[in-house]
């Protein structure tokens, strides 16, 4: 556990002193204050914010978490000169990464929140959007991690984090609305959720859809969705595939890692 | 109260000497048919409104005491004041009908009416008005009722100030709150109705004047009426009810100043008009239903300076709704603006405010340069495959709308607002 915190502490030190990363969060910032001076909604603000955080959060944790970790090689080569704990190591590497861009993205996006001030209901909604971003960036530093274990080139390390990015963010959903137009003689509101639980981006786009568009998701197909993640069971689901999305990449790059021949 | 008890025996000796041209016949149909008021109470002379009302003269008062009365049902035949006094109870016990009016200009107020039988064959009511015109019922409290006030072929009635509560929760074995079948130049105002089937409902009413109700939560509509035209609407509140209101043909309806508010569900609206022709809706507000307006059939209607916010579908136009016109409309906070069924339409829009709207305006006459077209792709996608729902504000629908502006493949080109507002004309 030591190694994991001592690792944790430097990378995170490290990180945060990127500028990369300063500019993500003054982003997120600079943004929501924009928005809410201009709507005097903070519930349309954070409906613009959705599209800006399924967008732009995947995107930066996976190509900001791939380069950083290439980049990271010599150091990492340098500790494991050392006796240490690969395990440990690794997740302090990913820890390390997550913690800094999870608290860029909650600050940025939450001060001008909190300066502004509003309602209850907007905190509610609030509080899902940081959630959705806080789960995607997890999500996508794994894979971030995962990818720059297994390609030992940084340039075909960023290709595999942006087709990944492209893969999750567009070319899914294109594919999800084919099969529904080319089956759409069948019912297949089911098949639809399970399509959705996927894709990480899907869960929690469909999740702050509930809360956002819940007059539109109220009508027709829309109640079996809402119905579905109004439960328990969607609920557990939901987090269940979510933390799936997790625990494989990581998984699969821990592994990677302890067998790698530095 | 002596002083008015001496003043009732002096009219009724005066009436009864009006009356002495023919003193037999007088004396054998109804001798007492001559008190001006009568005094109902569960303990004094008369107990029951009926025997108050074989004892009232023609235009007088039965006046009822606090108290409960249950009693069977009470036949009004003659134009008489049935007014409450307090409290006053009439009690159905759950197994009939508590009034009914046959006479015109019969008026009733402050009463409270109760427990009205359910009936699969019949429908009951606590108040009910047959072949009668010239009534008026005023402020009474209804609960718990089957049907509430039911106006069969009556003409010129107030239906005003009353508050109907009922707590059904089935379809089938609930009435309706205010019911009006074959009647004319009806007026309803003021009343609250609440856990009914229908809140208000109309069938071949002519003239009807609904003013100023609020209707929420009953099972179906909050409002429901067909065949009736030339009637209007004004500040009514139609508010989570199963499926909004619906309006089916008519022509020549007047809605203005309405609020159709919460109607959420699968097949809920804020208002539907169906084979609706030559009808105006102006300055009514429609916020937070499912679908806010549907348009089907609607000929010739004329919606001006209505809002539209934070509705699921703000307008739904079917491609039966001919020459439309849509002015200065706010619509804002849709998940979708316009949903349609056809690549064409020969509806109008004009100078109307869409909060989804891009498009600028370079010499600041609040008039937008761009034509704007609020059918997205999205709603034309979700409307051919429903679950696509699912996808909204992804990043590929985004893409798809977005090459769908430049060269409109799918969305009705016909449908634009040529003259959008910059900001919201309300």
């Amino acid at each position: 556990m030591n190694t994991l915190v001592k690792v944790l502490k430097y990378q995170s030190k490290d990180a945060a002193r990127s500028r990369w990363l300063i500019a993500y969060a003054a982003f997120f910032m600079l943004v929501s204050e924009v928005l809410l001076r201009f709507s005097s909604d903070p519930m349309k603000v954070q409906l613009s914010l959705v599209s800006v955080v399924l967008f732009l959060v995947p995107l930066v944790s996976i190509v900001f978490g791939t380069v950083y970790l290439c980049n990271a090689r010599e150091f990492i080569e340098l500790l494991l000169a050392q006796p240490i704990n690969r395990r440990q190591m690794y997740g302090g590497l990913y820890l390390g990464l997550t913690l800094p861009l999870v608290l860029a993205f909650v600050c940025g996006l939450g001060t001008p929140f909190l300066f502004h001030g509003s309602d209850a209901p907007a905190y509610g909604t609030l509080a899902w959007l940081l959630t959705a971003g806080v789960v995607l960036t997890c999500v996508f530093t794994a894979v971030a991690s995962l990818i720059a274990i297994r390609c030992e080139d940084r340039l075909r390390g960023l290709g595999a984090a942006i087709g990944v990015w492209m893969l999750l963010t567009v070319v899914y959903d294109g594919f999800v609305l084919f099969v529904l137009a080319a089956f759409s003689s069948h019912p297949l509101e089911r098949a639809t959720l399970g399509l959705m639980m996927a894709n990480p981006i899907d869960i929690a786009r469909v999740s702050l859809l509930l809360r956002f568009d819940g007059a539109a998701m109220m009508g027709y197909t829309g109640a079996v969705f809402l119905d579905f993640f109004g439960k328990g069971y969607g609920m557990a689901l939901t987090a269940a595939a979510l933390a799936l999305w997790v625990l494989l990449p990581l998984t699969f790059g821990m592994r990677a890692f302890e067998r790698k021949d530095f | 109260m002596p002083d008015a008890r001496g003043g009732v025996a002096l009219l009724t000796a005066l009436a009864s000497l009006a009356l002495g041209a023919s003193p037999g016949r007088a004396q054998r149909e109804q001798p007492s048919r001559a008190t001006l008021i009568v005094d109902v109470s569960p303990d004094g002379p008369v107990r029951t409104i009926r025997a108050a009302l074989s004892l009232v003269a023609r235009g007088g008062t039965v006046l009822v005491h606090p108290g409960t009365y249950r009693d069977t049902t009470i036949v009004v035949d003659v134009p008489v004041r049935i007014v409450g006094d307090g409290d006053a109870i009439l009690d159905g016990e759950g197994k009939r009908q508590i009034m009914t009016i046959t006479s015109d200009s019969v008026m009733v107020r402050g009463l409270h009416f109760e427990n009205v039988g359910v009936a699969f064959t019949e429908d009951l009511a606590a108040i009910k008005v047959i072949r009668a015109s010239s009534c008026e019922i005023r402020d009474n409290r209804i609960d718990n009722a089957f049907f509430g006030i039911y106006l069969q072929e009556a003409s010129a009635c107030i239906v005003a100030g009353n508050e109907l509560r009922a707590e059904h929760v089935r379809d089938a074995m609930s009435g309706n709150g205010i019911h009006l079948w074959h009647s004319r130049d009806i007026t309803i105002a003021q009343n609250h109705i609440t856990g009914h089937r229908d809140g208000i409902y109309f069938e071949f009413t002519r003239e009807a004047h609904v003013h100023g109700n609020v209707s929420t939560d009953n099972l179906r509509y909050g409002l429901h009426f067909m065949y009736s035209d030339s009637c209007d609407y004004e500040g009514n509140t139609f508010r989570h009810n199963g499926a909004g209101v619906a309006v089916m043909y008519s022509h020549r309806v007047q809605m203005a100043e309405n609020r159709f508010e919460g109607n959420r569900g699968s097949s809920a609206y804020g208002l539907l008009l169906k084979e609706i022709a030559d009808s105006r809706l102006e300055r009514n507000s429609f916020i937070d239903n499912t679908a806010g307006l549907v348009a089907d059939g609607a000929t010739r209607l004329v919606a001006e300076h209505n809002q539209f916010v934070n509705n699921g579908w703000a307008l739904r136009l079917q491609a039966s709704t001919e020459d439309a016109q849509f002015t200065g409309n706010d619509f804002a906070g849709n998940t979708f603006d316009v949903a349609t069924n056809s690549r064409s339409s020969s509806s109008i829009f004009r100078g109307n405010y869409w909060s989804a709207y891009d498009g600028y305006d370079r010499n600041h006459d609040g008039v937008g340069d761009v034509p704007y077209s609020p059918v997205r792709l999205a709603s034309v996608v979700v409307a051919q495959t429903e679950p696509a729902l699912i996808l909204l504000r992804s990043n590929f629908l985004y893409l798809l709308d977005a090459a769908e502006r430049v060269i409109p493949a799918l969305t009705p080109e016909t449908l634009m607002d040529t003259s959008p507002a910059m900001r919201w004309v309300q």
